[in-house]
């Protein structure tokens, strides 16, 4: 830590000494490719943030453009290579479906920075970066856990991935710490943004009992029905403000301006390596937003004394004991999950009644 | 008044110069539109036409052209063949995605074993998943005179969710970390489908989107198939008389057009999107349709619209990479084209003429 | 375990977006008209109708709105299959297609912004679902019974033989295309207004095709255009029930039904009406053919 710190501040000074010389210089040219348009509210709309925020932070001294809405498959080599052409002296692929064209256009520009969101493919100049996002529901589980009156708490999952499962074991985990009584209903909408097919879920969730719903999907749509029906939920993705108070009563947010900021600065003072970044709370990555007056004050001092000691590591999400949902040991008394073990997560825990689908 | 006389047969000159005058007028309406939103119209113009032809970058995006393009001339090429004879084949993109998925499977159920016949095994399996896709809707029409424009496109529905299944069941990578999609085509030597010769961007597809080009001109023009696929188009009962077997007809149209729409789909999926995935049909067996009716039906038409198309793609792109123009700009753009280009259409085949009387 | 009744409330709302553009295509359809541009019909409806019930605060004004929006939008489709007399299939990819970057573009000062509440209707029930549960009857008795209904379906059925008795084919037509643009207007706003609350590009998210399906499904009548969209949405809200159940169903498979079961109507009708001459059911005769007339 001390010696991390040092070099930090090492570069920082050189930094400052180079900026007369940087000013002549060209501006660092910074590229992004988007799967969804910049104006979703959700998954591109945060990335897009970030890239302002990139801007905002180093002025003149980078240029910024981006490719939106590109789907994954047969377009997005191209988009990247266009991007590489045009000049970008690091490109930020925010998608999971552009890794292998990443890894493709990578080798073919061997002086151009790559980072590639959610993936786990590297390279000399392909790093990795992704939000531990877990960290934040463990946070929504823990309040939900509390808010909710009929014990059953719902999620809305998306695909049977790594990212997800976590999410929803976290939530789970945290909400039976502080009410053993909670059960979790979980309803898979094979999408990222279905707005009528969400609310449909959230419906589906009403109905069946539950009273404070966790989406992972990215639309607005379930907050708009649990308005209507005088529950609570949770921003996903944006901070989905405009339903604060209630039902919108926090969110899980996706700060990459965070790591574009720490990352660009990092090829502008000539300290950037490939790595494999998976930020959380304290990264800054993973942000919660405003717990809203809906929340007793007692709840909303549980929330945030759990928000920092993750952000400060000193409590993991995942520490045992825990079992399998099928019964199965998983993590000793006081043992954490290692990171392999979260990035391949195929199994909920003990306690949730759900199959997760093959 | 005006009035509306059909042509005897179809005016050559005006086949070329409907397509020029639609290409003008949406210059000029898409110039007002950029101009209003307050975009330097003869920059974006010429970002859009010009530049990935001539431009900096031309080197790259001239073969990019071509790749963007087979697959559209490939398909359009076998639908317009069943467009002339008045079967309407409108499930394309199913077909594409089966043709995909069949292929890809020869490929994923032998891997990894190298062999020299393991990628001509791969297209004829992509050129019987299509056609026998296609077939479906020619036979269902043969015997119980089910419309097959209406078959056809509710088997698209169908496909993409065998496609989604398919990602995240029976084809998932297991060594994909848990996330969906098959293994990377590209990198399994014997399945792949590269670029043939360094530079030019063209891969198998884009020999094949020629071939297909040829033949169906050939078809067409000297073979008598192609005399009575234009006769039953015209006058249906005359060629009944004349000994033309219609049910004959619909399966050689549906199956041509289905075959070829597979093999395009397990070129793509072996070529530039390198695997299955749920997004695995992008929209090219519907955007070959509006190519097929630029083309007006003709193998040498449909080459031209589908490189015209190909280019408002890639120069959108450009546009977006070099003015910050928005996607959905690009989008409204493409629209106004097919708009005029259909419209124009009118000319080909009609005089307009001032009625004598009122 | 589940009740019956909860599962129908859900559906009735889950129901009414493709319920309101699939009966606007039934009579497009009946009209001999095939346009695939639904989707972006209920898009430019759906982001037309935000936007005034976020400026006036009237949900209601905001119907209004998305239906004049989505029948204006479809003028342009009728232009280029009415008047230019271009391909059908064509034209309506087209407009689908410019409908949905239309409604990107203009549709960025309403992001992040929430529209008006709805006021609830009988039975807690939103007035937009029980005008569409009302339009079935009402388009039901327009086609069968009255005399411009009748009109359209002859136009619908045979072209030639309506213009040859005096009634003018493409006039009868561009008002039907109107009318299905108004009706996928509204069921675009519902998405917008009173599910979501918000305005986001791409939210119409294929409900449009959906409705396509349907139509086949209803063997164009009203009232199967209603058992048709209950059974799309029915498999939908049931398969999400079922899971909030804590029941494990394939979903994919599931999500397959409905088309598959759509393709073996069209089949049925169109044997019964091959072999046993028994009319009724089918497609119209002229669907997707256009009209010009010699003289």
């Amino acid at each position: 830590m001390q010696r991390r710190t040092l070099l930090a501040s090492a570069s920082a000074l050189m930094m400052a000494l180079a900026v007369p010389a940087m000013a002549q210089d060209e501006p660092l040219k910074v590229g992004f490719i988007y799967v969804g348009p910049v104006s979703d509210g959700g998954w591109t709309y945060q990335h897009d943030l970030g890239r302002q925020a990139v801007e905002e932070e180093f002025g003149d001294r980078v240029e910024t453009t981006y490719l939106e809405s590109v789907p994954e498959g047969v377009d997005a080599e191209r988009a990247l290579t266009q991007l590489a052409l045009a000049g970008n002296d690091v490109i930020y692929a925010t998608s999971f479906g552009y890794m292998d064209a990443v890894m493709n256009v990578a080798a073919k520009f061997p002086d151009i920075r790559f980072e590639h969101n959610t993936g786990y493919k590297r390279a000399e100049n392909v790093g990795t970066y992704d939000g531990r996002f877990y960290e934040g529901r463990a946070v929504t589980g823990t309040i939900a856990g509390r808010m909710t009156e009929t014990n059953k708490i719902g999620y809305i999952a998306t695909f049977p991935i790594p990212e997800v499962i976590q999410g929803i074991n976290s939530a789970y985990i945290h909400a039976k710490k502080v009410n053993p009584d909670v059960e979790m209903r979980v309803v898979w909408a094979y999408s990222w943004f279905d707005p009528a097919k969400e609310a449909d879920a959230a419906n589906a969730l009403m109905a069946e009992g539950v009273d404070v719903i966790l989406q992972h999907t990215n639309s607005t749509a379930p907050l708009a029905q649990l308005q209507q029906a005088g529950k609570y939920g949770f921003g996903q993705a944006s901070d989905m403000s405009s339903f604060a108070p209630a039902p919108r009563i926090s969110s899980v947010y996706n700060n990459w301006g965070a790591h574009y900021v720490k990352s660009v600065g990092r090829i502008l003072d000539g300290t950037w390596e490939p790595e494999a970044i998976w930020g959380g709370i304290g990264d800054g990555i993973v942000a919660i937003g405003e717990i809203t007056e809906a929340v007793p004050a007692d709840v909303k001092a549980e929330a945030e004394a759990l928000r920092a000691s993750i952000a400060a590591g000193e409590y993991h999400p995942f520490t045992g004991p825990l079992n399998k949902a099928d019964g199965t040991g998983w993590l000793a008394e006081g043992e954490t999950a290692s990171d392999e073990e979260l990035q391949s997560m195929n199994f909920f825990v003990e306690g949730i009644d759900a199959q997760i689908p093959q | 008044m005006i009035q509306l006389v059909p042509r005897q047969g179809v005016s050559n000159g005006w086949q070329i110069a409907t397509p020029l005058l639609a290409v003008l007028a949406t210059m000029v309406a898409g110039g007002i539109l950029f101009a209003i939103i307050g975009y330097d119209p003869v920059a974006a113009i010429r970002t859009i036409f010009w530049d990935p032809l001539f431009g900096p970058a031309a080197s790259y995006s001239r073969p990019q052209l071509l790749v963007k393009a087979a697959p559209l001339i490939l398909i359009a090429s076998g639908l317009a063949v069943g467009f002339r004879a008045g079967i309407w084949n409108i499930g394309a993109e199913g077909q594409y995605i089966i043709g995909g998925i069949t292929g890809a499977a020869v490929a994923l159920a032998l891997y990894p074993l190298e062999a020299w016949w393991l990628f001509p095994v791969m297209v004829l399996a992509g050129l019987a998943g299509g056609w026998a896709w296609g077939m479906i809707p020619a036979l269902l029409r043969n015997w119980f005179g089910a419309s097959e424009i209406l078959v056809s496109l509710m088997l698209v529905y169908v496909a993409q969710r065998i496609a989604a299944w398919m990602a995240f069941g029976p084809m998932r990578n297991p060594e994909g970390m848990g996330f969906p999609g098959s293994r990377n085509l590209q990198q399994y030597p014997s399945a792949a489908n590269p670029e043939l010769l360094t530079g030019t961007g063209a891969h198998w597809g884009v020999v094949a989107a020629a071939l297909a080009v040829l033949a169906t001109w050939f078809l067409m023009s000297r073979h008598i198939r192609g005399f009575h696929l234009r006769a039953a188009g015209i006058a249906p009962r005359a060629a009944r008389f004349a000994g033309v077997n219609p049910q004959t007809l619909v399966a050689f149209c549906l199956g041509l057009s289905g075959a070829l729409a597979g093999a395009a789909g397990l070129f793509e999926v072996s070529g530039p999107a390198g695997q299955v995935t749920a997004q695995l049909g992008v929209g090219y067996g519907f955007t070959a349709i509006i190519v097929a009716f630029l083309g007006r039906l003709h193998p040498v038409g449909i080459l031209l619209a589908g490189l015209l198309l190909a280019l408002t793609y890639i120069g959108g792109e450009l546009a977006q990479l070099t003015m910050a123009l928005p996607a959905a700009t690009v989008q409204v753009f493409q629209g106004m084209l097919l708009f005029f280009l259909l419209g124009f259409d009118l000319l080909t085949r009609f005089q307009i003429r001032r009625s004598i009387a009122a | 375990m589940i009740d019956p009744i909860s599962v129908f409330l859900l559906l009735l709302s889950a129901s009414t977006p493709i319920l309101f553009a699939a009966l606007g295509e039934l009579v497009v359809e009946r009209a001999g008209v095939l346009n695939l541009g639904v989707e972006g019909m209920m898009i430019a409806g759906a982001l037309a109708g935000f936007a005034a019930a976020y400026a006036s605060g009237n949900p209601f004004l905001g119907f209004l709105v998305a239906a004049l929006a989505g029948a204006t939008i479809s003028m342009l489709f009728a232009l280029l299959t009415q008047v230019f007399l271009a391909n059908q299939v064509a034209s309506g990819l087209a407009l689908t297609l410019f409908g949905l970057g239309l409604a990107a573009m203009f549709g960025k000062p309403f992001e992040g912004v929430r529209a008006p509440p709805m006021p609830m209707g009988p039975l807690r029930i939103n007035w937009i679902v029980w005008l569409g549960l009302a339009m079935v009857p009402a388009i039901w008795w327009f086609l069968n019974r009255s005399r411009a209904g009748l009109i359209l379906r002859g136009v619908g059925e045979n072209h030639d033989a309506a213009h040859a008795l005096g009634y003018g084919v493409r006039a009868t037509r561009a008002a039907a295309v109107a009318f299905g643009g108004a009706m996928a207007g509204i069921g675009g706003a519902f998405i917008s207004i009173a599910t979501v609350l918000q305005w986001t590009e791409g939210m119409t998210a294929g409900a449009g095709w959906i409705a396509l399906a349907i139509v086949v499904f209803s063997r164009w009548t009203a009232p199967g255009v209603l058992a048709g969209a209950w059974l799309f949405g029915g498999v939908t809200v049931l398969q999400l029930r079922l899971q909030a159940a804590g029941v494990d169903v394939p979903v994919q498979l599931l999500s397959m039904a409905p088309y598959l079961a759509t393709i073996l109507v069209l089949v049925l009708i169109s044997a019964r009406q091959k072999f046993s001459r028994h009319a009724g059911g089918a497609a119209p005769g002229s669907l997707g053919i256009n009209f010009h007339a010699l003289r």
